[in-house]
């Protein structure tokens, strides 16, 4: 009986400190997101209250949305984001095959090769690669950040993607090529269905680091016609420091696209970092 | 149908004599890969060797490097710069860890309800961008609209409230608490995956051998989860030393107060590509870019020859 009261209490203190933690990581995001629907006043007056009838004002969203080119920045983010993330795919998906399926010489080789960008941030060769870009002309244009965030996310998605396709039987790939199946229609139709749950995985973990990169656009894309969201929030915030209402609202819709991703995919982010997927 | 051996499908493979699927399946990736990453980045450490002298791109050898640990001026900011990145670091790996790690423990107690829910939430901030991270916390730091005075307040402790962000004293510290606060979910995950993969058996060998609560964890659990450890110490040394966005969002390109938040990271962006008043020096930029390289280099080596070998592996 005495065992189990204190069993109880013992849940009870770890929820306390799991609850008390919760506060801590969303308070400031909360805080944010309420204080964005004030009125300059109430910011200041109360900022810890909800909203109400009379402080509601939407005076911050509408600085923003009259000032900054937010729909841009947007588009731009979300171009890159998309075309870098099926790049990665698409190619890190082919050399992990690659990898994975046959013995070639220098194999291992190649493999170890792929992996050193694991470790070695691709920051380190700016000096190099904004010159290299400006040669070839693709200083503010959108290609160049495509290009910097697939060979960024190449080498964890190799690693990643042909651990699983050593996974995948080799009978079905055999019988595929005695039914007549070319290498390639047995990489496409067969092995890619088949790790579609890591490709997944391998998405979101490419996606969180490009969408909220601030080096790479600062240095390589500039320009107003490709600034991303990031970029574009940290310059207009920079601005607008003083308009109390403008900084929140702003931050609030930088928060919102985030927010609602994680909604949808945290089941299958958290499931593909605790299968294992970054050992 | 399918009786072909895979001994017999190699052999097939043997055969033919040359497969140039495998070309195309990797060549994309190293294109790309070798092109946008690896040549830049020997191009910059080659950089590193050069200066411009008299209008002309001329091999200097170490000068750059003597200019930088020797020329007062270049040497106090480099010193300073690689200083407080080491306190930056050294933060990281005495708070973000160990907090993550009890985060990870607690979770993954067995038949702990809403488990789900205190994972998403914890993560959140991971996923935020620097930018927000950095501004939310200016915001409610500033002693202007007072909601951290408040909160304080509520635990007694408004007196010691100050400025943080502005005093030389404690703003590398603050921002890097921010940044402890907003990384913490990542050793989080590895370490509750770590323990999840520990087998119930262990366990329940523990508590027939009567260890539970507090020496279960330090005496079984820990020990097994030692290489995730491991892991984390490594990519938060990388991450710490290859940061930049969190103090420039925080508090500029200058790093101020005073350059009091200067990490290696803004001094290569101040020095590569300028800020005000200072011109931007590509081979000072290459030759930061290289010790940075260096540094992490040596990390990595570390841990990988250093560490990794060393830790025992446990397989189940």
């Amino acid at each position: 009986m005495s065992k189990a009261r204190q069993s109880k209490l013992r849940t009870s203190l770890v929820h306390v400190a799991l609850i008390a933690y919760t506060l801590v990581a969303l308070f400031p995001v909360f805080l944010t997101i309420i204080n964005s629907f004030k009125s300059k006043q109430a910011i200041f007056g109360q900022p810890l209250r909800l909203p109400g009838p009379s402080t509601f004002s939407l005076i911050g969203y509408e600085t923003v949305l009259k000032q900054g080119d937010f729909v841009t920045y947007f588009q731009n983010s979300t171009i890159v984001t998309v075309v870098s993330i099926f790049l990665v795919l698409l190619f890190g998906a082919m050399a992990a095959f690659a990898l994975a399926e046959y013995r070639f010489r220098g194999n291992t080789l190649m493999g170890l090769y792929l992996a050193i960008g694991i470790m070695i941030p691709i920051r380190l060769g700016t000096v190099a690669l904004l010159q290299g870009m400006v040669a070839t002309g693709l200083v503010n244009t959108l290609t160049a950040l495509v290009l910097v965030y697939t060979a960024q996310g190449l080498p964890l998605a190799i690693f990643i993607l042909s651990e699983f396709m050593r996974t995948v039987s080799d009978d079905l790939k055999n019988a595929g090529r005695i039914d007549g199946l070319s290498e390639y229609a047995i990489f496409f139709r067969l092995v890619l269905p088949l790790v579609r749950p890591a490709m997944a995985t391998v998405a979101v973990f490419t996606m969180i680091p490009i969408w909220n990169d601030l080096w790479f656009p600062l240095i390589l894309a500039p320009g107003e016609s490709t600034k991303t969201v990031t970029l574009g929030a940290q310059l207009f915030i920079g601005q607008f420091v003083t308009n109390w209402n403008a900084v929140l609202a702003a931050l609030s819709l930088a928060i919102f696209p985030v927010l609602v991703l994680y909604v949808i995919f945290s089941r299958q982010l958290i499931r593909g970092i605790t299968s294992g997927a970054v050992k | 149908m399918t009786d072909l051996s895979p001994e017999q499908g190699t052999e097939a493979a043997r055969r033919r004599p040359r497969r140039w699927h495998i070309l195309v399946f990797l060549a994309p990736a190293v294109i790309i890969y070798t092109a946008v990453m690896i040549l830049p980045l020997i191009e910059t450490l080659r950089q590193s060797l050069f200066n411009v002298v008299d209008g002309e791109h001329v091999f200097v050898g170490f000068a750059n490097f003597a200019t930088l640990f020797g020329d007062p001026r270049w040497a106090s900011d480099f010193w300073n710069a690689l200083g407080n990145n080491f306190v930056f670091f050294l933060i990281h790996m005495a708070v973000q860890n160990p907090i993550g790690v009890a985060l990870a423990a607690l979770l993954s107690l067995p038949g702990l309800r809403f488990a789900a829910f205190y994972r998403t939430a914890f993560f959140l901030p991971t996923l935020l961008s620097f930018v927000i991270v950095g501004f939310i916390w200016k915001l409610i730091l500033s002693p202007i609209w007072g909601v951290a005075p408040w909160l304080m307040d509520l635990v007694g402790m408004k007196s010691l409230f100050g400025p943080w962000l502005g005093k030389p004293g404690s703003a590398l510290i603050t921002v890097s608490l921010v940044s402890v606060w907003q990384f913490i979910g990542i050793p989080m995950m590895l370490i509750y995956a770590a323990l999840l993969n520990i087998p119930e058996e262990v366990i329940e060998a523990a508590e027939i051998d009567g260890i539970t609560g507090w020496g279960q964890f330090f005496k079984i659990k820990l020990p097994l989860v030692l290489p995730a450890i491991g892991i984390i110490s490594i990519l938060t040394f990388v991450g710490n030393f290859n940061a930049f966005d969190l103090v420039y969002t925080m508090q500029g390109a200058l790093a101020g107060p005073d350059k009091a938040t200067d990490i290696l990271g803004t001094f290569l962006y101040r020095t590569f590509f300028g800020f005000q008043l200072q011109l931007g020096d590509q081979s000072m930029g290459a030759t930061i870019a290289t010790i940075m390289f260096l540094i992490i280099l040596t990390g990595v080596c570390i841990y990988l020859f250093g560490i990794q070998r060393r830790i025992r592996r446990y397989q189940f």
